[in-house]
């Protein structure tokens, strides 16, 4: 999967969580869920228990600890594919 | 853990102390009763001619015991969480059904819809003394000892 499919895969499940909905809009992976989309962290759990589902991995605690930016989620998702 | 314990590990105190027995408790789920004594101060004025329970505190014992005491339970003899104050309420969607009144006592059942990564959301209905359900719905918390995330500044 290219980077803009992860993104555009991504948009649809922060949408419900993102207070920011432009900065949204404008994702790259350089957007802080936190800092940019300004999602909570309790929110932030769901978006992860998503993007288990949309994606089909399993994320652990460690993984969760570095998931705070678009680019970091789609490398933690990705690394969790390839290892399949 | 025993249901004594979990009670007494609870952070609250009277007038907001809103759980006085644990039925059962296991992984999944916590089923918990409380009393509602007609001198509960917030009687006098919801409302002052028909006492009825207010629907904040029906929600906050469907938390005490639905969350709060099963959040208790499940995360054991972690001692980091065990101190001060272990959950904070951070979503709560309830429909009410039927008016409580003072005099009655209210049981509460809950089932774990997930705990991870510090957050327990939970499926929690409260019936009232004839065992008919006053209201329902979903509740979220989550762990404040243990933050996942270092908030970035």
């Amino acid at each position: 999967m290219e980077q803009q499919e992860y993104i555009d895969k991504l948009k649809p499940i922060l949408a419900p969580y993102a207070k920011d909905q432009e900065a949204l809009q404008r994702l790259t992976r350089d957007t802080s869920f936190i800092r940019d989309l300004k999602i909570n962290s309790a929110n932030l759990v769901d978006v992860v228990l998503d993007v288990e589902e949309a994606f089909d991995v399993e994320i652990d605690n460690e993984s969760m600890e570095k998931m705070l930016t678009v680019g970091a989620a789609i490398d933690i998702v990705q690394a969790k594919q390839d290892a399949r | 853990m025993t249901t004594d314990s979990i009670i007494a590990s609870l952070p609250y105190a009277p007038p907001f102390l809103f759980v006085d027995r644990i039925h059962s408790v296991n992984q999944e789920g916590i089923e918990g009763s409380f009393y509602l004594d007609p001198e509960l101060d917030f009687f006098k004025g919801h409302f002052p001619h028909q006492a009825v329970t207010p629907g904040v505190i029906l929600t906050e014992i469907m938390a005490q015991i639905g969350l709060v005491c099963l959040g208790i339970y499940l995360n054991g003899d972690d001692a980091a969480v065990a101190a001060d104050f272990p959950f904070a309420l951070t979503a709560t969607e309830i429909a009410f059904y039927i008016p409580v009144y003072p005099g009655e006592r209210v049981r509460v059942s809950s089932t774990k819809i997930y705990f991870r990564f510090g957050k327990l959301k939970c499926k929690v209905q409260l019936y009232n003394q004839n065992d008919v359900l006053a209201c329902e719905g979903t509740l979220s918390g989550m762990c404040v000892n243990k933050p996942i995330w270092k908030e970035e500044s």
